[in-house]
């Protein structure tokens, strides 16, 4: 016989506002959930997931309202159900873990004390008990030093701990559902694979619910018993995982799946003299050197991945080569010659040759100035253009970026969606017509489709402007696809280089190889195999 | 009641004089600002007009204004009656004539002094977030000594130094009052330096200027205009303080700060004719701030 599902929504809508008017975010979803189970939530930005996932808490976000439909959680209506039942519910049975950890934990309160509100606000237990019951989870969550790592303020504990430590919250008072939005989006591979680990434990061990949000495929195969996908607001399909991943049905569906199989052939070797050729650089803030004697070359037409987890040193080189950072011994050569070291005393020639992408676009265009002086600014600076040559040019660089020139030009960035924000980012580097373009992480922050698009784009500009890329990411699967060497750097020191053919097949080094073992594939048996794997050595 | 009855029609005029100017500005606004008034809330139209009728009477002062600025008249304290349609003051000069006046001194000094503070002291607060080190170390300990004075202090000592006419009085309490104006400018502007956008620009060989021009001064817009609001209003004060000591705007030089300290026995007989200036200041006050919570509004771009 079955037993009545935990959580049951049905025909659900919410819509939010914009000015006067309120459009459809959650267009009708119908979602059921039997205890200890595990659903995942996938589709781009935008589908509907996080708002779907507060829904199940009865909850909408400011200017968001839930406008049809029912939730709901064991017998409980969490529509018609009072504010006051609603919020005993949360965080007591209903819990929820944020993508950012960082972001989540209150700065000025030590991890224990943000533990123990919950517990005892709900009156489940006293705070003495709280604590003890804070260092078994601490433990089971696999956190080091669990009786002690409680006392530290939120900045004092890395972020993939930090993200484990809020997930042993969200099991203070052991909910019967908990909500995972994103848990591990923002965390490097390597850390990834521990919080996915413990979580997918913890959450077994008490027989928890859960919805877990993410667009990452790879990340859901491992985590759910069963897929939805989203689409702007209406649900594509829903199967349990592996028929899911073996067999999708839906056209959208097999596109997501397909996203991954960009990947274009390495490019022959090149010869002559590299356009940027790193040498020995070491290089540091205050008395710690993050880099040591660091050396690589990029050559023109070429695209040079560095990866490595956050904290090896990959921005600071890209800060040491754009002349942010002056380093303390080795230098710097273009195109054969010795570049000043700092970048105020570097020609305005020496400036334009190396322009940089940022990882978040939000923060690298100036939210004030419109597309139009954003883009053009770099050519007419360098270039000298005025007016109507200015004006064509823009229209070309914004065509170039596959975007309408008449439709965008005049736009702010608010205006535009964050893969068209990218795209703005491109188009400014190439407005100075550079040889090197450094891209920091360009596609981390965006959903993998747009990710894709992002790739090819920047896959063509070099084919027809012969640039040179240096891709500083921590996503193998980005570097797979895109890059002709690769370069692995851990705590400051380039552990192996060579061409990423080579490289992937055969990796030299442990850490190259862990690095590379601790992409999530797609089979739903990986996670327990690396495991495996990794205990027997 | 006739408190109430006040409020009632204080309320309908300025529902009326919002409609009107509303009406008036969506009729002849030039045809690329018609959707920017088309939803101009009424306050903000309130505002405007407000502000206007104050700049036409400064300007048109000594045509509007029924006798002479220091002209004594007759008896002091007279009632309200015609010719002197507000009465007279202590030396028995014309009110009204006094408070048109007024308006040319008090706001026409107040807008000076704070453009010129906030000129200054924005510029001056960008360009420590911006450089940093050094300049910043210097410009910011020089002005935490500056506000470590009280500013009434401070301005009586540079006014006793500088002598007291109305230019001086402009820069001296523009200067009091940019060192409050720097203070908020670095510290909106650090939050701002520390962007991608502003490294980039840095990157690309952009000079001094054209940063805190174009890249951070539109972002530090907001908070510099709320601001902009409070401090014009702070500014009357300072003038009529300064005043009171002898040291502000001399007489017969009419200006409302004084006007309500000379006059301010007449409220001990149960009459409102002090309270006029005073109103007046508060008038101009409430309408400067509906204007900037508009304007602030649109730099923000928030819809509710």
């Amino acid at each position: 016989m079955e037993e009545d599902p935990l959580l049951t929504i049905t025909d659900l809508r919410i819509e939010g506002r914009s000015g006067e008017l309120w459009h459809p975010i959650v267009k009708g979803v119908n979602l059921s959930l039997r205890r200890g189970e595990v659903l995942g939530l996938i589709g781009e930005s935008g589908a509907g997931k996080s708002t779907l996932g507060l829904a199940a808490m009865g909850f909408a976000r400011d200017g968001c309202r839930i406008a049809g439909g029912s939730i709901d959680f064991d017998g409980i209506n969490l529509r018609t159900a009072p504010e006051a039942q609603r919020r005993s519910l949360r965080g007591k049975r209903i819990a929820y873990v944020a993508q950012s950890a960082a972001a989540s934990f209150n700065p000025a309160h030590k991890l224990i004390d943000q533990y123990c509100e919950c517990p005892v606000v709900h009156g489940v237990m006293p705070r003495e008990q709280a604590e003890a019951d804070a260092f078994e989870l601490y433990r089971r969550m696999r956190l080091p030093n669990p009786e002690a790592i409680g006392f530290r303020y939120p900045h004092q504990v890395s972020g993939g701990q930090l993200q484990r430590a809020m997930t042993a919250m969200a099991m203070a008072c052991r909910p019967d559902l908990i909500i995972f939005d994103e848990p591990t989006t923002a965390l490097d591979v390597t850390t990834q694979i521990e919080v996915l680990a413990a979580i997918r434990d913890i959450v077994r061990q008490f027989g928890t619910a859960a919805i877990y949000i993410t667009h990452d495929l790879a990340v859901v195969a491992q985590m759910a018993d069963r897929i939805k996908v989203l689409l702007r607001g209406h649900e594509v399909e829903e199967a349990d995982t592996r028929s899911m991943l073996a067999a999708p049905r839906e056209a959208y569906t097999k596109s997501l799946w397909a996203v991954r199989s960009f990947a274009r052939a390495e490019r022959p070797p090149a010869t002559g003299t590299p356009v940027v050729s790193v040498r020995n650089v070491t290089a540091g803030y205050g008395a710690v050197d993050v880099l040591k004697d660091v050396s690589f070359d990029i050559h023109h037409r070429r695209t040079v991945a560095v990866v490595g987890e956050s904290g090896s040193g990959k921005s600071t080189t890209a800060r040491v080569i754009t002349g942010l950072l002056p380093p303390r011994k080795g230098e710097v050569l273009f195109n054969g010659k010795v570049l000043p070291p700092n970048f105020k005393v570097r020609s305005r020639e020496e400036l334009r040759q190396c322009q940089m992408i940022y990882q978040m676009a939000d923060t690298a265009l100036n939210p004030k100035l419109r597309l139009r002086e954003l883009i053009g600014r770099p050519a007419e600076m360098y270039l000298g253009l005025k007016g109507k040559a200015l004006d064509s040019r823009i229209r070309d660089l914004l065509a170039l970026i596959e975007l309408e020139p008449d439709t965008f030009i005049d736009r702010l960035p608010s205006e535009l969606s964050g893969g068209q924000k990218q795209r703005i980012g491109i188009a400014r580097a190439l407005a100075a017509e550079p040889q090197l373009i450094i891209c920091d992480e360009v596609t981390s922050a965006l959903d993998q489709i747009v990710q894709e698009g992002i790739l090819k784009l920047l896959d063509r500009l070099q084919a027809e402007l012969n640039l040179a890329y240096m891709f500083i990411t921590h996503d193998l699967a980005t570097v797979k696809s895109i890059a002709d060497e690769v370069v692995v750097m851990q705590r400051g020191v380039v552990v192996e280089r060579g061409p990423k053919a080579a490289l992937f097949a055969e990796p030299k080094e442990e850490y190259t190889n862990l690095l590379l073992s601790s992409v999530p594939e797609m089979d739903p048996d990986w996670l327990n195999r690396l495991l495996a794997a990794r205990a027997g050595q | 009641m006739p408190i109430l009855f006040s409020i009632v029609v204080g309320i309908a005029l300025f529902f009326m004089i919002g409609f009107v100017a509303r009406a008036l500005l969506q009729a002849f606004a030039p045809a690329h600002l018609k959707p920017t008034f088309r939803d101009t809330p009424l306050t903000a139209c309130f505002g405007l007009s407000v502000i206007l009728l104050y700049v036409v009477v400064a300007i048109f002062a000594p045509m509007i204004a029924p006798f002479g600025e220091g002209e004594v008249l007759g008896a002091q304290f007279l009632p309200w009656a015609s010719p002197h349609y507000l009465g007279t003051d202590k030396l028995g000069r014309d009110m009204l004539t006094r408070l048109i006046y007024g308006a040319r001194n008090t706001v026409g000094i107040a807008f000076a002094t704070t453009a010129l503070s906030f000129f200054v002291g924005s510029f001056l607060g960008i360009w420590a977030a911006l450089a940093g080190g050094w300049l910043d170390q210097w410009l910011s300990r020089f002005v935490d000594a500056l506000m470590a004075i009280p500013a009434l202090i401070l301005s009586l000592l540079l006014l006793t130094i500088f002598g007291t006419s109305v230019l001086t009085l402009i820069l001296v309490i523009a200067a009091v009052d940019a060192t409050r104006v720097y203070r908020l400018a670095r510290s909106v502007a650090q939050g701002i330096v520390v962007m991608d956008y502003i490294e980039a620009a840095r990157l690309r060989g952009e000079g001094m200027w054209r940063l805190v021009r174009r890249e951070i001064l539109p972002n530090a817009v907001a908070p510099l205009v709320a601001e902009f609001g409070l401090r014009f209003c702070f500014v009357f004060l300072s003038i009529s303080a300064l005043s009171f000591l002898g040291l502000g705007i001399k007489p017969p030089t009419a200006d409302w700060g004084s006007m309500v300290r000379e006059n301010a026995t007449l409220i001990t007989f149960g009459d409102i004719t002090p309270l006029l200036p005073a109103g007046a200041i508060a008038l101009l006050t409430v309408a400067v701030n509906f204007v900037v919570d508009w304007q602030l509004h649109r730099a923000s771009g928030l819809k509710e």
